[in-house]
């Protein structure tokens, strides 16, 4: 199962996962490879396996057998903060922030920093100051303009700008890949529209990303390679260039073989930064 | 544009200082109960107030701690009379009431003993929660129970009287005068936990921690945050705190019975409702649990000089509650 991967070595990959929930086999030996600075679309239907192994990389779940590697380095994640570790960020489909905390505290949660001296070190006091003077310009650095007031609780936003806030806490740290899982699933056109903006953003800036959708024509629209799960394993990777969105739907369903050679396992895209 | 009507806006406010809306009736019924008998603000009277606060008062804090995560615990009144039995007996050196082989240690010991049994109680019921996954209601019944009955087994259901017990055990209900204001050392000791407790919640990442889990413990885990341990945390430090009113009582009561008020739980719970934290977790401040105590007793002292009953005490106490509840879902509801 080795692709011609060129120069470029993936940033992200699986080799051979399997994991099964009891007699149900969720993944029978599936492939993904990520590459530097690219945004790769994993579509399937629902049972594919595409959720299983999204799981996998973002270390809620231990993959059964299979190797995964990030960079090169073979790596194993027991949980979500272990993954995080590698640089491999997940913005769940729930989003995983906290309503009642305001935004700043929404991007520093879990990873917290204390004042420096002497209330830092025996009083433990959290440095909010400094926490949110950061978080501000992490969010000008990303891009994001949506969110103006940074100690404005979570809940008082709007769908779009809860993604953006959970999307910015995984990529203001210094993370390499991001995956997304159904970013655009709660929101309407023009939210969905700005979500999608963003992931481009985030891919020129040089960061890899993973987009898990229902949505073909937002994945035609944002995605460089189209990974198709099926039935537990990798059926097929077309880019919006070679396939049409009716093929993908086909080779989703079985409908449609691709040969080995029609595929799109190399990557499309170099960037510029890391060359 | 988005036009915000008044009530928006009021629901705004509230939602921003949760505090706000106790806060209110607190001043409300301190007006009200001015107008129905003047004795009600003479210091004599505020002083007895804050006297008759301090064990509920203290007991919240853990009980605002406990209820942020979205738990609750039944278990806190039955926990601190075992743990003032447990200082009591062991510091009392007269024969006659040696129930404990151990009796007659330093009183320092003992209070440290006493409070250390609080802890073990906490964090019995912090491991029960999180090691095996059980509610907090269903778990802190049961040891309501267990700790009742093991005071009784344990200490042969005796009330220690006062001058059996050493003066170190008594001291925080002994008072000092600030102007005509009678205070207790205990009441003191509580606002400074208030003020501790409070700048831990506000400042620390443990603090936040803890309204993270209560707010939604799926987002606090998979942000990195160990829900289980900030739990089990929260029950044992807890305890810690009903040590710590075990020995208020002490001094309070100036014995230590094992028939201390047992609707001591439902009262902490009522001042940690009414001071504006949500019982659903993850919202609410320990300044408005203090202002929630108070309220209890504002009513109760203001009610019996108005010269009505015990029962309407009962009776207002219970529609606060509920109309705190109904509050806290409309507030909850609030949009930017």
């Amino acid at each position: 199962m080795t692709t011609s991967t060129g120069t470029v070595a993936p940033v992200l990959q699986g080799v051979n996962l399997v994991k099964t929930f009891g007699r149900v086999v969720g993944l029978d030996g599936a492939n993904l490879e990520l590459y530097p600075g690219e945004v790769l679309a994993v579509v399937g239907d629902n049972g594919a396996g595409k959720s299983t192994l999204i799981k996998c990389f973002s270390g809620a779940h231990t993959p059964d057998a299979g190797e995964m590697f990030v960079l090169g380095e073979q790596v194993e994640f027991k949980s979500t903060s272990e993954a995080r570790r590698h640089g491999v960020e997940t913005v769940f489909q729930t989003l995983a922030v906290a309503p009642a905390l305001d935004i700043a505290s929404n991007l520093y949660l879990g990873r917290e920093e204390r004042k420096a001296g002497f209330m830092g070190k025996v009083f433990r006091t959290l440095d909010k100051k400094g926490m949110r003077r950061e978080s501000a310009q992490h969010l000008k650095n990303l891009g994001i303009t949506t969110l103006q007031n940074i100690t404005q609780p979570v809940e008082t936003l709007s769908g779009g700008q809860r993604q953006a806030v959970a999307v910015a806490r995984c990529a203001a740290f210094g993370s390499k890949v991001i995956i997304l899982d159904e970013p655009t699933a709660a929101l309407g056109v023009n939210e969905s529209a700005r979500v999608l903006k963003m992931i481009q953003d985030l891919r020129d800036r040089g960061l890899s990303v993973i987009l898990i959708s229902h949505n073909m024509p937002q994945v035609f629209e944002v995605a460089d390679r189209i990974h198709v799960a099926r039935l537990g394993k990798r059926a097929a990777v077309v880019t919006p260039q070679s396939h049409s969105m009716n093929d993908v739907v086909a080779i989703m369903t079985g409908a449609m073989k691709v040969p080995e050679e029609e595929q799109q396992l190399a990557p499309v895209r170099v960037p510029a930064a890391s060359a | 544009m988005e036009r915000r009507t008044t009530l928006q806006k009021i629901q705004g406010v509230l939602h921003k200082y949760p505090y706000l809306s106790p806060l209110i009736v607190l001043v409300v019924a301190v007006i009200v109960f001015y107008f129905l008998n003047n004795r009600f603000l003479l210091p004599a009277n505020l002083s007895f107030i804050t006297q008759q606060t301090v064990i509920v008062g203290t007991l919240a804090i853990a009980q605002t701690l406990v209820i942020l995560t979205a738990g609750i615990d039944l278990s806190i009144g039955a926990i601190m009379i075992f743990s003032q039995m447990v200082m009591a007996n062991l510091a009392v050196s007269t024969t006659a009431s040696n129930v404990l082989p151990i009796a007659g240690q330093n009183p320092i010991v003992a209070i440290a003993l006493g409070i250390l049994a609080g802890m073990l109680a906490g964090a019995l019921n912090g491991l029960l929660i999180v090691r095996f996954n059980l509610p907090p209601f269903i778990v802190t019944l049961g040891t309501l129970s267990i700790w009742t009955a093991l005071t009784l087994i344990l200490f042969k259901a005796r009330t220690i009287q006062g001058p059996e017990i050493p003066d170190a055990l008594k001291w925080l209900g002994s008072t000092f005068k600030i102007g005509e204001f009678q205070l207790l050392y205990g009441v003191i000791l509580m606002l400074v936990m208030y003020v501790i407790f409070g700048y831990i919640l506000r400042n620390t990442a443990w603090g936040l921690h803890i309204y993270a889990v209560g707010d939604d413990p799926n987002a606090a885990e998979l942000s990195g945050i160990s829900t289980k341990r900030v739990i089990f945390s929260v029950y044992l430090v807890s305890g810690l705190i009903i040590g710590i009113a075990g020995w208020v009582t002490i001094g309070r009561v100036g014995s230590a019975s094992p028939n201390v008020d047992p609707l001591l739980n439902l009262d902490t719970i009522t001042a940690v409702v009414i001071g504006g934290t949500s019982l659903f977790g993850g919202r609410g401040t320990l300044i408005g649990t203090l202002i929630g105590a108070f309220i209890i007793t504002v009513v109760e002292n203001g009610l019996s000089l108005a010269g009505l009953d015990q029962a309407y005490r009962v009776l207002a106490v219970g529609i606060l509650v509920i109309l705190a509840v109904a509050v806290d879902q409309w507030i909850r509801k609030v949009k930017a």
